[in-house]
């Protein structure tokens, strides 16, 4: 297919996927220049997924190895579930940035780089010994060496700023010369620069001439001979907008509220990669949502707590190490059996861990992690998109059974993007539930509902239910402070018991592919996009694989015993060192494998696809 | 705080509305007994239905207090009341907030939300039950307990120098502080009553005894005999004034208070420090929460009282200007926020 395009005779290729990387310093603006062009893939209607990758530092020394920031984007033609393995361009600003990205450019691949950057001092810090651009190492790419910082100073001559101001933008010469090499159209980045510095007049003309110029460049040179075009992806009816995970849950649980028909609140500790979701919940003021920066971690929970006491529906949100100081405040809510939902966006750990980098370790924390019998409903959506549908979903099971919940997203699927079908307002489900009212006879602060086991919610200010709780065993119905010893035994295995009966109220666990066969892969949260396409792969190569993903991880849905036992192999690939799969083991007694990696990073889709044929190969 | 929570017709409420039908478990002759006769025999005169009064402790004995009320109460984790406190007055600022603790709760274990609750100036009254000692841990060292007092973990004596509280209360910006004692149970109604009208971070001191870890906790200066000439009752208006006879004060001399005699050396009761419990700046607060026995008498009462905006003031108001600036939010539009595009 080729069309004709101005400038030099170029011939036009389609292709049906792209996955491109940017990579630059990390004051080079990489993760603006990503979410550009994933917000214009998305609006043109192609299928898209995202992965940034950033370092934890701020500002890492100029020009640095660990001050490289990547953001990588797969957009397509079909339906896609990963960013890809692998980039098919690699755009490096740097040297720091080409040594830590070019491992993973297939031979063949695309390597732009800023050939200003390759100075002496730039090549010493990345530890390079000679220039890669000169000596030969990189002859298996197509590389192409633009000069971007000298030919975006010349676009930007005359403009009243200083020459480090000029050079800030010259990731938009980048984005505007992989905008011509794509056909994608400038209007929505130069739209997005007239909002974002419209009070700036100069700052607004030097980045829409950057990303001209950049544009022009790809037009006139030489240097490339087609350009790519990837069609409209064709995904169901609906309008559509590009979301992140976290973007995905604040808005999930403001939907919550309106189903709930309660006020939101919101107590939070800054702690990377959670922010998001406090910064954006503080933004919806208007619609009567409260956000409270508390002191800590435990300050966080302990207003949750209170504000879900006081009948809001209430949240707290954190990653890992945030989830370890509140703690002992679960066990409080498990024990006054108050709804509150704790978000957990996983970060690589222990301890301090790699606070930018994907893993799901926290899943033994999640289920396990408090001090006496404590069960808590655990919930993982498995995409970006997923996490509006589980935040509501968390919200409903914590105010129908008067518990707190565990929503265990990642670093992956919190700053990931993909297109999100946006529902109408009447698609949400009604999830409300009333306050206690005063009736005949005595009031039980801790009488059940005989289906749901829940306890009413007697929020202060209803006349006539004075009553008092705490973190000191109930005596059950009457609610008072009991050391009585069967008494004990009995609210312990009814705070089992309830929480357990949740897996009567959610949906089966799908399979997709044979209903019985040679492999199950089973995975939850974030993989779900490594593992759908490893086993597509593995399908379309003809073996009997199948694909189950859980997205309630406590308590189980009810036939996911009867899945793992219709396979006579079940692999577990995890961003861990075999959670689900221990869980899984003790709980069905099946004898599932365990695929963990902890590299800081997702799946690529080959290390699954890889796995699961050794398996195969072996057990065959 | 009471402005806002008073029905147009304040309910007409006894002591007897307040007591709870649980057995109080303290120890006979325990300090806390009174704490929670006096909270009992004020709380008619807030007029504020009981429904709309909550009561939220922490861990020690003082966490018990709750309990023994007949309004909503919730007995919370070690030092985690004001967070809990901080939540619900946030969601609901409607109701009235006490918040109980003590002086390992609050300034051990809970330190942090102690300064964070009062800089916020949350709408809430913290008695701060201070005996010195870890009581339901059975009596170990405080954080108010004195440099070298020898306990169960330290037998040698605490190495640990002790905190002054409300010299941490007005550093932290409590918007009202005041001390008062276990046995004065007019002044603690008094104080109580101040506490429970003002509208911002409220912080009591009583000084509590435990008379099975610490038994005497203040004695020294607290016990009848002894205590006109060793505590200073602050008055709103009145000069320092102390002494059987009343004929001692205090005096400036520089910035350090000096104990004077009304009569001797040529002192006039017009050199003495005069109690502005409405000062706008802390200076003669902070002097007066560092003085204490045996340099100094102790003062007990009201040491500030000053009008700032609540917590909930703060966070309502910005929801009204978001309302007024942008009108209530509207779901739909939150959804469709930033680009979109149809798929047919």
């Amino acid at each position: 297919m080729t069309t004709t395009v101005q400038g030099p005779e170029r011939d036009s290729l389609e292709l049906d996927r792209v996955t491109i990387r940017f990579a630059g310093d990390s004051g080079d603006g990489m993760q603006l220049t990503g979410t550009q062009f994933t917000r214009t893939a998305a609006v043109f209607g192609n299928d898209i997924s995202t992965f940034p990758d950033y370092p934890a530092e701020i500002r890492a020394p100029a020009g640095s190895l660990p001050g490289v920031s990547g953001f990588q984007i797969s957009f397509s033609a079909s339906d896609i579930h990963t960013p890809g393995d692998a980039p098919d361009v690699l755009v490096a600003m740097n040297p720091a940035a080409l040594k830590t990205n070019v491992v993973d450019l297939p031979p063949g691949g695309a390597l732009i780089v800023n050939s200003d950057a390759f100075t002496k001092g730039n090549l010493s810090k990345a530890a390079y010994t000679s220039n890669p651009l000169e000596d030969g190492s990189l002859k298996q790419y197509k590389v192409f060496q633009i000069p971007i910082s000298t030919l975006n100073a010349a676009a930007l001559e005359g403009l009243d700023m200083t020459s480090k101001q000029v050079d800030l933008t010259k990731n938009f010469f980048a984005l505007g010369l992989m905008f011509w090499l794509y056909e994608r159209s400038m209007e929505p980045t130069l739209k997005w620069i007239d909002q974002k510095f419209g009070a700036r007049p100069i700052l607004a003309e030097a980045n829409r001439r950057a990303l001209h110029a950049g544009y022009a460049f790809g037009d006139t040179t030489e240097m490339f001979h087609e350009t790519y075009s990837v069609p409209k992806a064709k995904l169901p009816p609906g309008t559509y907008r590009n979301i992140t995970g976290n973007e995905a849950t604040a808005l999930g649980f403001l939907a919550a509220a309106h189903a709930a028909k309660r006020p939101l609140f919101y107590g939070s500790y800054p702690i990377t990669p959670a922010s998001d979701i406090l910064h954006q919940l503080s933004a919806y003021k208007s619609f009567g949502v409260k956000t409270f920066q508390a002191e800590d971690e435990i300050a966080a929970i302990g207003a949750t707590i209170g504000a879900a006491y006081g009948g809001s529906l209430a949240l707290t949100g954190t990653s890992g190490p945030g989830v370890a100081l509140k703690t002992e405040a679960m066990g409080l809510a498990v024990m006054t059996e108050l709804p509150i939902v704790i978000v957990n966006v996983q970060r690589a750990g222990p301890s301090t861990g790699l606070p930018t980098k994907v893993e799901q370790a926290d899943l033994f924390q999640a289920i396990f992690g408090r001090n006496g019998e404590a069960p808590m409903p655990v919930v993982a959506p498995a995409t970006p998109a997923e996490c509006f549908t589980f935040a509501v979903e968390a919200s409903r099971l914590a105010l129908k059974y008067m518990t707190p919940v565990m929503y265990l997203s990642d670093a992956f699927v919190g700053n990931g993007a993909e297109p999100w079908r946006v529902p109408s307002v009447d698609e949400l489900p009604d999830i409300s539930v009333p306050n206690a009212v005063k009736g005949e006879g005595t009031f039980l602060p801790y009488g059940r509902d005989p289906e749901t086991l829940s306890r009413p919610w007697a929020v202060p200010g209803t006349p006539g239910l004075e009553h008092r709780i705490g973190g000191l065993e109930k005596l059950h119905g009457l609610g008072t402070v009991s050391y009585d010893a069967d008494n004990h035994h009995r609210m312990t295995v009814l705070r089992r018991d309830k929480v357990a009966g949740i897996a009567r109220d959610i949906p089966d666990l799908e399979v997709f592919g044979p209903e019985q066969g040679e492999l199950l892969i089973l995975g939850w949260g974030s993989t779900y996009g490594a593992i759908r396409s490893a086993v597509e792969r593995l399908q379309a190569e003809g073996k009997s694989v199948a694909q189950a993903h859980l997205r309630y991880l406590f308590p189980f849905p009810e036939n996911t015993g009867d899945v793992l036992r219709s396979y006579k192999t079940v692999l577990v690939p995890e961003l861990n060192l075999g959670q689900l799969w221990f869980v899984i083991r003790g709980t069905y007694l099946v004898d599932a494998l365990s695929y963990g990696r902890v590299r800081g990073k997702p799946f690529r889709i080959s290390e699954i696809v890889d796995e699961a044929n050794r398996i195969l190969a072996e057990r065959s | 705080m009471t402005d806002m929570l008073t029905p147009a017709e304040p309910v007409k409420l006894t002591r007897k509305d307040f007591v709870s039908e649980q057995e109080v478990r303290w120890c006979p002759g325990c300090g806390d007994y009174s704490i929670l006769a006096q909270t009992q025999k004020v709380m008619p005169d807030f007029g504020v239905p009981k429904e709309n009064i909550v009561f939220i402790s922490g861990i020690g004995c003082s966490g018990r207090l709750p309990y023994y009320m007949n309004t909503y109460g919730f007995h919370s984790i070690h030092g985690r009341a004001p967070t809990l406190a901080t939540g619900l007055k946030t969601a609901r600022p409607d109701l009235m907030v006490w918040v109980i603790t003590g002086d390992g709760d609050a300034l051990s274990i809970g330190g942090n939300h102690f300064l964070h609750s009062m800089r916020r100036n949350v709408d809430f009254t913290m008695i701060m039950h201070n005996n010195r000692i870890y009581g339901l841990t059975k009596g170990q060292t405080s954080p108010t307990s004195e440099f070298g007092k020898r306990t169960k973990s330290t037998p040698m004596g605490s190495v640990d120098r002790p905190v002054m509280p409300l010299t941490l209360a007005l550093a932290a910006e409590a918007t009202f502080v005041a001390r008062t004692v276990d046995t004065h149970t007019e002044h603690m109604q008094h104080t109580l009553e101040a506490a429970g009208r003002h509208r911002g971070a409220s912080y009591i001191e009583v000084l509590q005894n435990c008379n099975i870890f610490n038994d005497g906790a203040w004695r020294e200066f607290t016990e009848r005999d002894v205590r006109d000439d060793r505590m200073l009752v602050l008055e709103h208006g009145k000069p320092l004034i102390f002494g059987k006879d009343r004929d001692k004060g205090i005096r400036l001399n520089g910035l350090h208070p000096e104990v004077v005699t009304i009569g001797e050396d040529g002192v006039t009761e017009a050199d003495l420090m005069v109690h502005d419990q409405y000062a706008e700046d802390p200076y003669a607060a902070l002097i007066l929460s560092r003085m204490f026995w045996p340099e100094y008498p102790v003062p007990v009462g009201i040491l500030r009282q000053v009008d700032r905006p609540t917590h909930s003031d703060l966070v309502d108001e910005q929801i009204a200007q978001a309302i007024a600036k942008s009108g209530p939010g509207d779901l739909a539009k939150a959804l469709l926020a930033g680009e979109t595009w149809t798929v047919e």
